[in-house]
């Protein structure tokens, strides 16, 4: 099929074939969801579950791919929804234009292959590797503040994000730093490729290890974790 | 002793990527090169001594790593 013949050589015609059967649920759909959701669905992942309760507003402006004048004030969720339908009709979008929390969190990744973390705060983020956790589902986590970003995947038992956060009332440093546009695109991208190839079983993925970038310095360094 | 100390994210800013300190203390722990680089502790996210994860209060030994990195949550 035309729409995914440049997927193939990167992927074989069989894991292409594969993709449309994957369920991926991507908790947040703000600066980096929205990359994130983007590039899963033109990659062909069948079924995608898009999580946000929050809505656009100007100050998402300057990173958020699904933001635009068009759609200030709409739910993100609903947003990845509506143009998922314009970018690629062959795949399932599911909205839940909700915040999660620890009643909601299990039914919403339920069934899901992997869980892409694309919160915006550190608590939450611990509540989702509770619920991954319990639920049996890798989790691909991604943050990112200033110039800087990190990504690394976390299998059931390996709790990755309690070496990371050993404070979870502590404040990220994109509370004074900002996000500027490209970082998040950045690590979206890398949480992607990360999904792809526990979704495939590729070797060689950020599991126990954290990818730490710094684009003021363009240092890419791989920790153990 | 001589301690390395490698900084990520922007406990680099004002500082550099990575310092060698000579130290003439008997006994020195992260918390001691914390204070020393006026980063406080609560600003930490990740120690890692010698690439594992450690805690500001293990007594470091001549040519240790010690690896500093703050929380980075943003989305």
């Amino acid at each position: 099929m035309g729409r995914y013949e440049r997927n193939i050589k990167t992927l074989s015609v069989e894991e292409n074939e594969r993709l449309k059967d994957f369920y991926v649920c991507v908790i947040g759909c703000g600066g980096i969801g929205g990359y994130v959701i983007e590039m899963l669905g033109r990659l062909g992942i069948g079924h995608i579950t898009a999580v946000d309760g929050d809505n656009f507003c100007e100050s998402n402006l300057n990173r958020q791919i699904l933001s635009s004048n068009k759609t200030i004030g709409k739910n993100k969720a609903e947003t990845a929804r509506d143009r998922m339908k314009d970018v690629n009709d062959l795949i399932e979008v599911i909205a839940v234009p909700e915040f999660i929390n620890k009643d909601n969190i299990l039914d919403i990744i339920k069934g899901h292959h992997v869980v892409i973390d694309a919160l915006d705060n550190i608590e939450t983020r611990l509540l989702l590797q509770d619920a991954c956790e319990k639920a049996g589902i890798p989790l691909v986590h991604g943050a990112i503040g200033g110039w800087y970003g990190q990504v690394t995947s976390i299998f059931p038992g390996d709790r990755t994000l309690d070496v990371i956060y050993e404070d979870k009332d502590q404040k990220g440093i994109e509370k004074t730093l900002g996000n500027p546009s490209f970082t998040p695109a950045l690590i979206a991208s890398i949480q992607v490729s990360e999904a792809v190839k526990i979704l495939i079983n590729k070797k060689d993925t950020l599991r126990n290890k954290m990818l730490v970038v710094d684009l003021l310095s363009q240092d890419f360094e791989v920790i153990n974790l | 002793m001589k301690i390395e100390v490698r900084l990520f994210a922007y406990f680099r800013e004002g500082r550099d990527k990575k310092l060698f300190l000579e130290i003439n203390e008997d006994e020195v722990t992260p918390r001691y090169i914390l204070n020393k680089l006026n980063i406080e502790e609560k600003e930490v996210s990740i120690l890692l001594i010698n690439g594992r994860d450690g805690k500001a209060t293990t007594t470091l030994k001549d040519g240790d790593v010690v690896s500093l990195f703050p929380p980075v949550g943003g989305g």
